[in-house]
């Protein structure tokens, strides 16, 4: 894929930029169609940061996976990883000698060991990451079960007060149905999402790491040649990514506040799905870590649109899949449009409107 | 020219082999009776038949999905979705159909198969003409296929309540051996068969090496891809059928669940790269045969099963350090430096 790449000119947007401003346009229009359908609960802050607080662990998973992405992996332990922290959390809140603190040097703990130990194995050994990924799956999922099969509702005074906590926000707020002002809340998740949005993308986009990661990603040859350190760079995003495991974790059980077999089941495909929607392409390379949030925010507005409409829940998932049908395709079209002009295929006239955005 | 091609099969086949040596062991240390044959009711029952039993849906997908591997350079997260798709639709041909006889199961195994190579042809369309990445490209029916196959279903979980699908998923009168076993045996015949008889073998590697050098050969990899595609489709309508005669109903949220993984994880046993290129068969069936010894084995061994995943974990992780690049490199430095005695003592440690 990587040979496809244009020949960027000076003036031209880079792959990654184009295809965050697909995301942005396409969460713009998806959210603007929300607000059109159902004004009365679409156009208030509040749904909107509903989005961030409740999913606020997905955000963070996606960043996590957009940076092993933009290196060229793939890490799908990410979601086994973050039950396995919500679970210990929980057993180690409910003991005697239980504390917020500790609660939080572990979850950062045990997303490092994971990190660490997948990491040395992909980028030292050179084994593939998607099996050694998959075994930290089963490995996270083994030893949740392991350590306590049983829902934890987490009882602990100061956790339960910081689960609780809410920021308000008094003149973003909304008048309900009977004309009583309620103040905008946000919980804290929100914040920790935003301020690790904030500071990996600059992170990824103004240090030696992240020029480094995108130049690994890219073509790792060309990056040995010209004196990066491929390994420690690759052994860092994954150390990186398995830290954000364990940060989403902490985040999770801080907003539902139990620990379960359950927790976060599933999460690692929704994650790459968002990815991928934000714009980062699995090849390695691409990717702008503004458009992982917005990847998995457009996924959250359809699942919300979809349950506002009232039908099906299985169209749920149907939808999604579709929508990531459309997502996939265009993405592959407008890199090969990009491409050398070999690969030419007729498009209808609204894409190349599209294309000139 | 064939000599040399069987010696590098067999140092492929040398680690699955080894694998399976050692669980093997395991359970004769366990119980000397591992081998241990009954007869219920005319047909074979006891470790072995049981393992071959278990493991039949597993082998057929492993086998498509090492042809898919090879030719695409990506391995299809959809095998267990498409499977309950194509069983689903098995299911329902049936029920509709009135009176169950093997002309109307017949005829539903060939819409499942249908269904399987229409669900193939969705993904290698992606993955041959937009160049998508496979993974990505069958992520689509991974998440959207198991909500499809319920509303197929109609209701929850319809049963197969009858003799003959029955016999199909158990013992067929007058056959000593379980008929999923035979069934998979009849299909890797025939896909030994096909590959013996046509150059997709080839085809299919040369695609997975090099793309470009492929085209230029002469060799249309969109048109490759495309049919391993499909082929793994019509694997998946098979291993659907398989599983859902095996339990006599259709639960399409568990039928099959996780089976991607493991296909996966069978095809890398058996010392394919999972990067694409040559391939062996063999070495995936022997894969698919090893994990489902292993979960096998730990049961035996009165390991919980809320602990068996991390076992397994720790299993692959041991199995893909020795088989790495890196450490065979060094291993193979080493045993020029030391001679064999050092390097027997640190292969027992790396285990």
């Amino acid at each position: 894929m990587s040979s496809l790449k244009a020949p960027k000119s000076k003036e031209a947007i880079s792959n990654s930029n184009l295809l965050f401003i697909i995301a942005s346009v396409i969460f713009a229009l998806m959210y603007g169609f929300a607000i059109l359908r159902y004004p009365e609960s679409f156009l208030q802050f509040q749904t909107f940061f509903d989005l961030f607080s409740l999913n606020a662990p997905l955000i963070i998973l996606t960043l996590g996976l957009s940076i092993v992405m933009i290196g060229g992996g793939i890490d799908i332990s990410v979601g086994a990883v973050t039950g396995l922290v919500t679970m210990c959390c929980a057993v180690l809140l409910e003991s005697k000698g239980g504390s917020i603190g500790g609660a939080m040097l572990l979850a950062l703990g045990i997303g490092l060991a994971f990190g660490l130990l997948q990491g040395f194995l992909i980028a030292y050994l050179d084994i593939q990451p998607f099996i050694i990924t998959l075994a930290g799956m089963f490995l996270a999922n083994g030893l949740l079960t392991t350590i306590h099969k049983d829902p934890i509702n987490v009882s602990h005074e100061g956790f339960v007060a910081l689960r609780d906590f809410t920021i308000v926000i008094p003149f973003l707020g909304n008048s309900n149905r009977l004309g009583n002002f309620i103040p905008l809340e946000i919980k804290l998740g929100t914040v920790v999402a935003l301020v690790l949005i904030l500071l990996l993308v600059v992170l990824m986009k103004w240090s030696r790491f992240g020029r480094n990661l995108y130049a690994v990603g890219g073509n790792s040859q060309s990056a040995l040649m010209l004196g990066i350190n491929v390994r420690k760079t690759k052994f860092m995003s994954y150390l990186l990514c398995g830290a954000l495991s364990g940060i989403a974790g902490f985040v999770y059980i801080m907003t539902t506040g139990a620990g379960n077999v359950g927790n976060a089941a599933g999460f690692e495909m929704k994650a790459i799905a968002a990815s991928i929607i934000g714009g980062t392409m699995l090849t390695g390379g691409v990717g702008n870590l503004f458009g992982s949030p917005i990847g998995s925010l457009t996924l959250l507005t359809i699942n919300e649109l979809i349950r506002a409409a009232g039908v099906n829940s299985n169209f749920q998932a149907i939808v999604s899949g579709l929508l990531l049908y459309v997502f996939i395709v265009l993405q592959s079209v407008v890199v090969w449009m990009r491409g050398s002009g070999k690969f030419k295929i007729i498009l209808p006239a609204w894409f190349k409107f599209n294309k000139s955005n | 020219m064939k000599f040399v091609r069987l010696k590098e099969q067999l140092s492929h086949l040398l680690l699955p082999l080894s694998v399976l040596a050692v669980l093997i062991v395991i359970n004769l240390i366990k119980g000397a009776d591992y081998f241990s044959v009954k007869i219920i009711n005319g047909a074979l029952y006891g470790n072995i038949p049981n393992l071959l039993f278990g493991s039949s849906e597993l082998v057929i997908l492993a086998i498509g999905m090492t042809l898919v591997t090879a030719s695409s350079r990506g391995q299809d997260i959809s095998v267990g979705v498409v499977a309950a798709i194509t069983s689903a639709v098995f299911v329902q041909v049936l029920l509709r159909s009135g009176d169950i006889t093997w002309m109307t199961i017949f005829i539903g195994f060939l819409a499942s198969c249908g269904v399987g190579i229409l669900l193939g042809a969705f993904n290698g369309s992606l993955v041959s003409i937009f160049k998508v990445q496979p993974m990505i490209a069958t992520l689509i029916l991974f998440t959207a296929g198991r909500s499809i196959s319920f509303m197929i279903d109609g209701k929850l979980s319809p049963v197969l309540a009858n003799d003959l699908t029955s016999q199909l998923g158990g013992v067929m009168p007058g056959l000593p051996i379980q008929t999923p076993i035979i069934l998979t045996a009849i299909f890797i015949a025939l896909v030994a068969l096909f590959l013996k008889t046509t150059n997709l073998r080839l085809y299919a590697e040369t695609v997975g090496i090099n793309e470009k050098a492929a085209r230029l050969n002469g060799i249309n990899p969109m048109k490759v891809q495309f049919l391993t595609f499909m082929l793994l489709g019509i694997c998946c309508a098979v291993a659907g059928f398989i599983a859902v005669t095996k339990a006599g109903r259709h639960d399409s949220v568990n039928i099959l669940k996780f089976i991607e993984m493991d296909a996966i994880l069978a095809v890398a046993i058996g010392g394919n790269s999972l990067g694409g290129g040559k391939f062996s068969i063999t070495g995936s069936i022997i894969g698919a045969y090893t994990i489902e010894m292993l979960s096998r084995t730990l049961l035996r061994l009165e390991v919980g099963t809320e602990t068996i995943k991390a076992f397994k974990a720790v299993f692959i992780i041991i199995l893909m350090v020795v088989a790495s690049p890196v450490v065979r490199e060094y291993l193979s430095r080493v045993k020029i430096r030391r001679g064999v005695g050092f390097l027997n003592g640190f292969g027992k440690k790396e285990a």
